[in-house]
């Protein structure tokens, strides 16, 4: 089953229209820099900004953190939300179930689809937004890269930390995922599940901002997603990093627990 | 092949299913008749584990549902209110997804061929390349169908399958099942329409308001009245010929209680009654329906 709904994740013209909005938001950040060049100050605006106008082997880290805070989760909640209530808006739930696929067995497959679109959408992201550096933005310096610490770090160094930042990033995706899921058994609307999604994001990124909510704050869904620039500090700051695992994992336990526990006995009207 | 005892659907206090005690047996095409809002859907959705009976239980092939779904279902082609289509993907495509998702054992090549069977089957073009959301109501229906047979199931079952079909549509559908039907196909058939249930039904249940209200082995109903209606342009003659056995009396027409039609026939004439029809009275699914229901089924759509 979880092949199957790979196959329908790669042909479902949502998947690819969600991802080309993806990559708009970047592509236009970089023409604009390119034309201006005009890079944020250090230390402001979406992280390494400032650094790829001088090395512009750095703008997937920079891609990633423009679409990371918003445009990604509401990639992933529109995706998610789809999952089952988009099969009852096309009125295949009822037909997939009498197969029979388990209902366990979907909500399985749709979650491991909806990861998948992350890395799949992630890694486009990146991939593009290694051509537009390449192409648009300033030449890396030959001697090893500048880490956020200051220090130089070899090629080999970058690559395996671009690869646990892009590992990070898609990780740091499952609570929305397992959110949208959830909701999308909720509601026979995939809209509806995913502005809910998108509902909650916006609370959790409130909240973030209100030093009345400190207590809290740790548990927030969107608190640690930036922690991936701590990769690339010498020596990496592991702390944040693996709290934001952590707390998405606890999330997806919670939220995917709670999309089994009202789907398993669902009526099926539709 | 299908049995239901005392299964009880209830939403929100309203009991849409209300107790009923369903038999089809093997070979059967089960006509399950009821108006819209009857409680059919709700019906063919518990006995596919779609929805969950509040009370009783429900058995095919003599095996439990929901609980043994993963054994019986296999053996099930079902359409459910309407068929369900991927709008993207092709006929084709669609009918290879449903089959793979549900663990079939084909091969590649072995399902290649058969969806090509079934989409000749019910009429469609195997070649058709185009998305499914090109395709009219019609067309889904054939395909859902199609998506049905795809395994050649025993057991088939099938809520409204003639939906957005035109005339000939139909027709081919109906042979179509009835071809399945004869070489073994068991079928439970859920429509509001009465000539559908009655050209191709061996046995009939019919639904009102959620009881079923009268489930017979069709031969069963349509057993002779014991009455012969004659058709005659001299009504005032034959009812003084037969005085007393005259149940019915119309403008050229009498319904005269007699065993023997042809017997019959022979004293009218002889006795000078001119004859146009004459033939054993037999009553008619929509009566039987009518006078065992509340609430009106509809004869056509």
């Amino acid at each position: 089953m979880i092949r199957v709904e790979l196959v329908k994740m790669l042909r479902r013209p949502l998947t690819w229209v969600t991802i080309a909005g993806l990559n708009a938001l970047p592509t236009l950040v970089a023409v604009l820099l390119a034309l201006t060049d005009l890079g944020p100050r250090p230390g402001t605006g979406p992280p390494f900004l400032s650094a790829v106008l001088t090395d512009g082997t750095l703008f997937p880290l920079a891609a990633l953190g423009i679409v990371l805070p918003l445009f990604l989760p509401v990639a992933v909640a529109v995706v998610g939300g789809d999952a089952i209530a988009g099969e009852v808006q096309s009125d295949t739930l009822r037909y997939l179930l009498v197969r029979p696929v388990s209902r366990a067995r979907l909500l399985v497959a749709k979650l491991v689809s909806v990861v998948a679109f992350v890395a799949l959408a992630t890694l486009i992201v990146a991939l593009v937004a290694y051509v537009e550096g390449l192409m648009l933005l300033g030449d890396a310096p030959a001697n090893g890269v500048v880490s956020i610490s200051g220090s130089t770090l070899t090629e080999t160094e970058m690559l395996q930390r671009t690869a646990m930042a892009f590992g990070y990033v898609v990780l740091a995706m499952l609570g929305v995922a397992a959110i949208a899921l959830m909701l999308s058994t909720m509601t026979d609307s995939a809209v509806a599940a995913a502005l809910g999604t998108i509902g909650f994001l916006v609370a959790s990124t409130v909240l973030l901002g209100l030093d009345a909510a400190e207590s809290i704050e740790p548990y927030l869904v969107t608190r640690h997603w930036l922690a991936f620039v701590d990769l690339f500090r010498d020596p990496i700051r592991w702390h944040d990093v693996v709290n934001g695992v952590l707390a998405q994992l606890a999330y997806l336990a919670v939220f995917a627990g709670a999309a089994w526990a009202n789907f398993a006995t669902r009526d099926v009207n539709r | 092949m299908i049995r239901t005892r005392g299964l009880t659907k209830t939403y929100g206090g309203v009991r849409a299913v209300d107790g009923i005690h369903l038999d089809v047996g093997e070979g059967d095409v089960y006509g399950f008749l009821g108006a819209n809002g009857s409680g059919k859907t709700t019906t063919v959705r518990m006995l596919l584990g779609l929805v969950l009976a509040t009370s009783g239980e429900a058995e095919l092939f003599g095996e439990q549902m929901p609980r043994s779904a993963a054994s019986v279902l296999p053996r099930v082609g079902a359409l459910v209110e309407g068929p369900g289509a991927y709008p993207h993907l092709s006929g084709r495509a669609n009918l290879a997804v449903f089959d793979a998702a549900g663990g079939s054992r084909l091969g590649r090549r072995s399902r290649r061929t058969r969806i090509g069977e079934v989409l000749e089957q019910v009429g469609l073009d195997p070649a058709d390349g185009r998305p499914a959301k090109a395709y009219s109501l019609g067309m889904r229906q054939r395909l859902g169908l199609a998506g049905a047979l795809m395994r050649r199931p025993p057991l088939l079952v099938l809520d409204e399958p003639t939906n957005g079909l035109d005339p000939q549509g139909i027709r081919d559908i109906r042979e179509l099942l009835v071809g399945l039907n004869r070489a073994g196909t068991t079928i439970f058939l859920s429509s509001h329409l009465l000539a559908e249930i009655e050209q191709m039904s061996t046995r009939v249940g019919v639904l009102d308001r959620g009881r079923l209200v009268l489930q017979e082995d069709m031969s069963a109903l349509k057993t002779a009245t014991g009455l012969v209606r004659v058709q005659t342009p001299d009504v005032v003659s034959a009812v003084a010929l037969l005085d007393g056995r005259v149940e019915h009396q119309g403008v050229d027409v009498v319904h005269v209680r007699a065993d023997d039609a042809a017997a019959l026939n022979q004293r009218l004439v002889s006795a000078g009654v001119r004859v146009n029809e004459i033939a054993p009275l037999v009553r008619g699914l929509e009566e039987i329906v009518l006078a065992a229901t509340q609430t009106p089924v509809r004869q056509s759509p």
